[in-house]
């Protein structure tokens, strides 16, 4: 085992345990505290698989921003109260659950582990891969229509939610 | 010397402590930028408290360390005089009763987060300079500083900056008491207002400069002065967009910093002291010490983007040696001095930024939260994005007409938008501004008119 491995390994699985972390926390304020530690590690990952600016990405604006946004909305609403149990009665519904919660998680893990399984060979990088120049190059030649797209969508999302926060009820 | 030895631990040569050289040369950057920045808070807080007494008309700290020899003395030059060191222990005496007082973990927080929140909150303030060029880039300093000099150094620099909101908003709802909760909340609302406004500034300088490498942005500042200055270099502050973006990027530093007039979070006299109210002896402590360290750094990051970096004065002095022969050994004293006192010249530059973050708290009352909002969402943010507009322009203006074709353009754009503002934008919002008043219901009204909060009465139900 080379360190690279080993470090992916370490990252890899605080991200895993940030991840459990965030489903079975039942305070909300603690969860949110271990979705940031996965997405800072996730970024971390980025590192580690040489992509930079991914990465910084990833740190800046989900662990950065968003989860900052999500801790406030969840402070000033209060939810300290632990998730409520399930009723006694419910039993089959939690089963169920459970049921779609596998499914649904094998086929993800299925989905992206089953094509790995057939390479063999290890493929270098291009040069300056994962670079601000490199990102920055192909978001505007190659991939410039859908990146403006996505800005439009993001646009009018922005749009559509300050009209249903601004409706007068 | 020197600098075999470290171009050796760099190659990976064996070195008689039997560590592997790329290790110890990564542990040294990383101990020579946080033991100045250990060594220089306790200054810090003696300067500021000086300066602001100062401000104030007051004397300060000015006793601790006093020490007053009696007439008896056996040194008989000593004997009856008093050696004074103006109060500069006046810190370490704090740090010492603070280390030394009783740890008061009230009862009703979430202990976990308790305990960990003054370490997320001092975490990013030292980590905050790992990118940041104390020194040229060239010899000795070149392998000393940064500590990692990545491609994109200014996003980690904002990465690391937008992670200093944890601490504060962890310390808030941990310490399970209604005014930190509100500081942390306050705390976290303004970081994410603000950050947007230095982001916006920040990348106005790296499209002007083509790069988010700290080291090619101060490169960038070495070149001509708005492209055809030769001799002069091209501090940002001294272009037109630089000195937007510097002061966008200044107030954002500040709010980012939880500083007066921004210190909202910890408001006393509205929050009893905001986030850290439940904090005591050295938790305080690690908290002052991350605002005090962060300010430091802050400062640090303003003067890489906008003040030259390491730069002693904005001249190119290789260039002048060559344009004015008469005084080509003076010109190269002088570059050979910049080259060599980099270092203190970026502290100096640092220094000179805490001096204005002491001087702004003592001039301007704390703003109300919605003030704090519209600066940072209406006035900062347009600023910033029209900014980026303009620079886009200049870019590639410049590219088109050449260096002098594309800086009068630039004026030209600058001076319509801001009449532009002025007209329109700027009116009609002052129009609004002066309208706005704050509705107060002096008489209950009627149940049918009542928005919001029922109250009840307890009595009744």
């Amino acid at each position: 085992m080379n360190a690279n491995q080993l470090a992916f390994i370490a990252l890899g699985g605080l991200a895993f345990l940030g991840a459990l972390g965030v489903v079975l926390i039942p305070n909300p304020v603690r969860a949110a505290l271990a979705l940031v530690v996965n997405f800072f590690v996730l970024g971390l990952l980025y590192f580690v698989l040489g992509s930079q600016m991914m990465g910084i990405s990833q740190i800046m604006v989900y662990a950065g921003a968003i989860m900052v946004l999500f801790l406030f909305v969840i402070m000033m609403l209060k939810l300290d109260k632990k998730a409520e149990e399930v009723a006694p009665g419910d039993a089959w519904r939690k089963r169920f659950t459970w049921l779609i919660g596998a499914v649904i998680g094998g086929a993800i893990f299925g989905g992206v582990m089953l094509p790995l399984a057939s390479i063999t060979t290890r493929v270098n990088p291009p040069q300056n891969f994962g670079t601000p120049q490199a990102v920055g190059w192909s978001l505007f030649t190659t991939y410039v229509w859908p990146f403006e797209v996505i800005s439009v969508l993001l646009l009018v999302g922005i749009v559509g939610s300050i009209m249903l926060a601004k409706r007068r009820f | 010397m020197v600098y075999d030895w470290l171009k050796g631990l760099q190659d990976g040569a064996i070195n008689p402590l039997g560590i592997s050289g790329p290790f110890l040369l990564a542990l040294l950057k990383v101990l020579l930028l946080i033991i100045p920045i250990l060594t220089l808070v306790p200054g810090l807080i003696w300067w500021e408290r000086r300066l602001l007494s100062w401000m104030q008309d007051r004397i300060g700290p000015n006793r601790t360390g006093t020490i007053t020899f009696p007439d008896n003395f056996p040194l008989k030059a000593l004997a009856g005089k008093k050696i004074r060191t103006f109060g500069l222990l006046q810190p370490i005496a704090d740090g010492l009763k603070l280390f030394l007082k009783e740890d008061i973990t009230p009862s009703h927080v979430d202990r976990k987060i308790y305990f960990i929140a003054p370490a997320i909150a001092l975490f990013p303030a030292f980590a905050l300079g790992g990118t940041l060029p104390w020194g040229p880039h060239t010899g000795i300093y070149g392998l000393l500083t940064p500590v990692a000099n990545i491609e994109i150094g200014i996003l980690y620099v904002l990465a690391i900056s937008s992670l200093g909101a944890y601490g504060v908003v962890l310390a808030g709802y941990a310490s399970n008491n209604k005014y930190s909760l509100m500081g942390g909340l306050r705390a976290s609302a303004q970081l994410i207002s603000y950050e947007l406004g230095m982001a916006m500034a920040v990348a106005a300088v790296v499209m002007a400069a083509g790069s988010m490498k700290l080291t090619s942005l101060v490169e960038a500042q070495e070149a001509p002065l708005w492209g055809f200055v030769e001799g002069v270099q091209n501090w940002f502050i001294f272009t037109p967009y630089g000195l937007v973006a510097a002061v966008v990027f200044l107030i954002a530093m500040i709010a980012e910093t939880n500083r007066a007039p921004f210190d909202l979070p910890e408001a006393e006299n509205e929050l009893i002291a905001g986030y850290h109210t439940e904090y005591s002896s050295m938790k305080f402590a690690v908290f002052f010490m991350g605002e005090y360290a962060a300010m430091f750094v802050f400062s640090g990051v303003f003067a890489v983007l906008f003040l030259g970096g390491y730069n002693m004065m904005p001249f190119q002095w290789d260039v002048l040696a060559n344009q004015i022969p008469a005084m080509r050994g003076f010109f190269e004293f002088m570059a050979s001095a910049n080259y060599w006192l980099a270092p203190l010249t970026f502290i100096v530059k640092c220094a000179a930024g805490i001096t204005f973050f002491i001087w702004l708290r003592a001039t301007l009352p704390r703003l109300r939260y919605d003030q704090l909002m519209n600066l940072g969402w209406k006035t900062l943010l347009p600023v910033g994005v029209a900014n980026f507009i303009v620079v886009g322009l200049w870019v590639v203006l410049t590219k088109i007409w050449g260096p002098v074709g594309g800086f009068v353009s630039l004026l030209v754009a600058m001076v319509f938008l801001a009449v532009l503002y002025l007209n329109f934008v700027s009116r009609t919002r002052a129009e609004a501004i002066g309208l706005q008043s704050r509705k107060i219901a002096l008489v209950d009204p009627a149940p049918s008119q009542r928005r919001g909060i029922t109250l009840v009465d307890p009595n009744k139900s």
